[in-house]
């Protein structure tokens, strides 16, 4: 076990679970409302997972992640307006409108993008933990995929290669049990922390996802041991999403049953940490609830910022492919 | 200056720009043992200079497992956080193994996220074809990824140019693809030993013509320059353009080339649907047709796959004869044209020039 957080870093999480699931809240009504274009996907109820996870990296080191997309960078730092702002589409959003949902990235805060294609990034990652580890700078990086990318061919070439190599690359499956409507025990073979033994790695399962210091100190101790230069773990943990796979998705399945979904939403990771909180006296119910409510303006904030943001120029869809050219739109268009 | 091969030229860049920057690092499969020769000392001599490994050591010189996606996706990761990759792909044909990481991720990242990264990295492959290595083996490849917006694609066809190619390929903070003809690897001349960068998006005009003007890509550029050379002896005079790199493309300098002459053969050692020569035919057709004396002719690889026995391989690529016989073609044209006054006519099967293997 890792020592326990101090009183900051416990609120902090508390925060940080809260923003998230503020922001996802809105975020759901906005796609509701026809206010956010294109598909949308949720942490709600993953914020322990999420957060036990970032707030054990520093805010230099390196994350990728995946379409569920919202929860990391919120859990890593970034500030609110420039991420609402981008799923809306808007020119002051984080990646200036031409990333959406699918494709946050806030390189201030370590977090090199969320990927719309499932596994995709974990590459990347490993390949900043290989740049940490030439350069000797200390970083290390952490890879969020599900269960999903757990069954992907590149989530092991990087293992491999992370383990041959003792990359300070944390893999983190955030199993939660279902790919889309797929039960991951229908398409995985054993257990995927198992699999770590492998590469020669350690492999960790939390199984209680929504308990968010159990997150923490998991992942706390595979950083420590990337730092040491010790080399990479693989930490599953288990967790659910309370919302469909994407907002607005309506399948003609059930494949969650009513008793399931019912059992994991009592286990509300927010709640559940509040209760410890109060418990262990870090703050009062009443200091929790206007933490609450200082989140909850955060996030009016942030859809304030975003309703006064200009759309983008048509002209930046043409900007940034090449750091040293413009794109040629005058070849591509202009001989009609 | 100093005698080099194509080989030997890309083996010198690599250390020039390993020396220069110990933000460049290498990776790749059997770049330890140097096996394929750009990782040793000049050429070949490792016994002599000690090889990169020696010179450079394990933290830079990075063996890897036999695992394409994660190479290319490592290397897009690490050129996302502060290294300069030189990525050593071997074969070509081995670039798809990876075709995820280079479209969703190496391709994208920089758009996506709107100019937050940077990708500085370079993908080195060699296309073996005309080897005898059969269709596993023996992709031109580089057509596919001129579809990939985001990417920049080289495609030198001499030593001199392979190494100033490859030095602006590591200064580029964006990924550069550069497709290597195996064919050429033995190629000499004389290179400067010094550091210089050429351009990426500029052509070389290898022979300045008046009849028509060839436009060669990669392994067929020496083919379009013997080509000339013959045709140079029968009286026709013809402009040889490489633009050396296919994205970003010297288009410019194409178009000029073959406005010249208004006779405009393209010789691309891919295969022809949506190839390189497609690209250049489509441009010169939508910008200097009003110049053109005739229709566009293309030479290359047909659309089929490579067989391995040489009775069948060899017939497959564009050579010096081909080439030689659409220029003569497209000259024929003016038999039936406006500009046929000064009276030459020229039968495609009047002369014979003997086809050469390549060096």
């Amino acid at each position: 076990m890792t020592d326990v957080p101090d009183r900051d870093v416990l609120l902090e999480m508390q925060r940080r679970m809260i923003r998230i699931r503020r922001f996802d809240e809105r975020a759901s009504k906005m796609v509701k409302r026809g206010q956010i274009p294109g598909t949308v996907h949720t942490s709600i109820g993953q914020e322990a997972q999420v957060v036990g996870a970032t707030m054990a990296l520093g805010t230099q080191d390196y994350m990728t992640g995946n379409h569920r997309s919202h929860g990391h960078p919120i859990g890593k730092g970034a500030p609110l307006g420039p991420l609402m702002a981008e799923l809306v589409g808007k020119g002051t959003g984080v990646c200036k409108g031409k990333g959406g949902s699918l494709h946050l990235a806030d390189f201030a805060v370590g977090s090199l993008g969320e990927s719309g294609i499932v596994g995709s990034s974990i590459p990347i990652a490993t390949g900043a933990g290989l740049s940490a580890k030439v350069l000797g700078n200390g970083r290390v990086a952490l890879a969020f995929f599900g269960d999903g990318a757990a069954n992907q061919g590149c989530l092991y070439e990087a293992m491999n290669i992370a383990g041959v190599w003792k990359l300070p690359v944390i893999f983190l499956c955030e199993n939660n049990q279902y790919a889309l409507s797929t039960p991951a025990h229908t398409v995985t073979s054993g257990v995927i922390a198992d699999r770590a033994a492998g590469f020669g790695m350690p492999g960790v399962r939390v199984e209680n996802g929504q308990d968010v210091l159990a997150v923490y100190d998991a992942v706390s101790t595979a950083v420590a041991r990337a730092r040491a230069d010790e080399g990479p773990t693989l930490v599953e943990v288990v967790t659910y999403r309370f919302n469909e796979h994407s907002e607005g998705l309506r399948l003609g399945v059930d494949y969650r049953n009513a008793d399931e979904k019912a059992e994991w939403v009592a286990k509300d990771p927010i709640e559940l940490f509040k209760a410890e909180l109060v418990r262990r006296g870090v703050a009062t119910e009443q200091e929790l609830d206007q933490l609450a409510a200082d989140v909850l303006a955060e996030v009016d904030e942030a859809v304030r910022f975003t309703d006064e943001s200009p759309y983008p120029d048509p002209s930046v869809a043409f900007e940034d492919l090449y750091t040293d050219q413009p794109q040629q739109p005058a070849l591509a268009g202009a001989h009609q | 200056m100093t005698v080099m091969s194509y080989l030997g030229a890309i083996g010198a860049a690599q250390r020039e720009a390993m020396q220069a920057d110990e933000r460049v690092i290498i990776i790749g499969e059997d770049v330890e043992a140097n096996v394929y020769g750009t990782t040793g000392g000049s050429g070949k001599s490792r016994a002599q200079q000690g090889d990169f490994l020696q010179m450079f050591g394990k933290n830079r010189i990075r063996n890897t497992p036999i695992s394409e996606e994660v190479i290319v996706g490592a290397a897009a990761g690490a050129a996302m956080t502060g290294l300069r990759p030189i990525v050593d792909l071997s074969y070509s044909s081995f670039l798809y193994m990876a075709m995820d990481q280079f479209v969703n991720q190496v391709a994208k990242n920089r758009y996506m996220f709107g100019g937050q990264a940077s990708m500085p990295v370079v993908f080195r492959s060699a296309m073996f074809y005309g080897l005898n290595t059969g269709a596993h083996h023996s992709d031109r490849p580089y057509p596919m990824f001129m579809n990939v917006p985001g990417l920049k694609i080289v495609a030198p066809s001499s030593p001199s140019d392979a190494k100033g190619l490859l030095r602006a390929a590591v200064d580029s903070d964006d990924p550069v693809l550069i497709f290597e003809a195996c064919i050429l690897w033995g190629t000499k001349e004389d290179v400067d030993e010094n550091e210089y960068r050429t351009p990426l998006g500029v052509g070389r005009t290898l022979r300045t013509g008046t009849d028509a003007t060839i436009v060669a890509v990669s392994g067929a550029v020496p083919e379009a320059v013997a080509a000339a050379d013959a045709l140079a002896q029968e009286g026709i005079s013809v402009e040889v353009f490489d633009p050396r790199t296919l994205v970003p493309l010297d288009v410019d300098g194409i178009l000029q080339a073959a406005a010249k002459t208004g006779r405009l053969v393209v010789a691309d050692p891919a295969h022809r649907t949506c190839s390189a020569s497609s690209e250049i035919s489509a441009l010169a057709a939508e910008h200097i047709f009003d110049q053109l004396k005739g229709p566009i002719r293309r030479v290359t690889t047909p659309d089929t796959q490579i067989p391995f026995s040489p009775a069948l391989e060899k017939q497959l690529y564009p050579n010096r004869s081909t080439i030689a016989d659409a220029v003569r073609a497209s000259l024929g044209e003016r038999r039936h044209g406006t500009d046929g006054a000064n009276g030459r006519t020229i039968a495609d099967d009047s002369i014979d020039v003997k086809e050469v293997p390549a060096s």
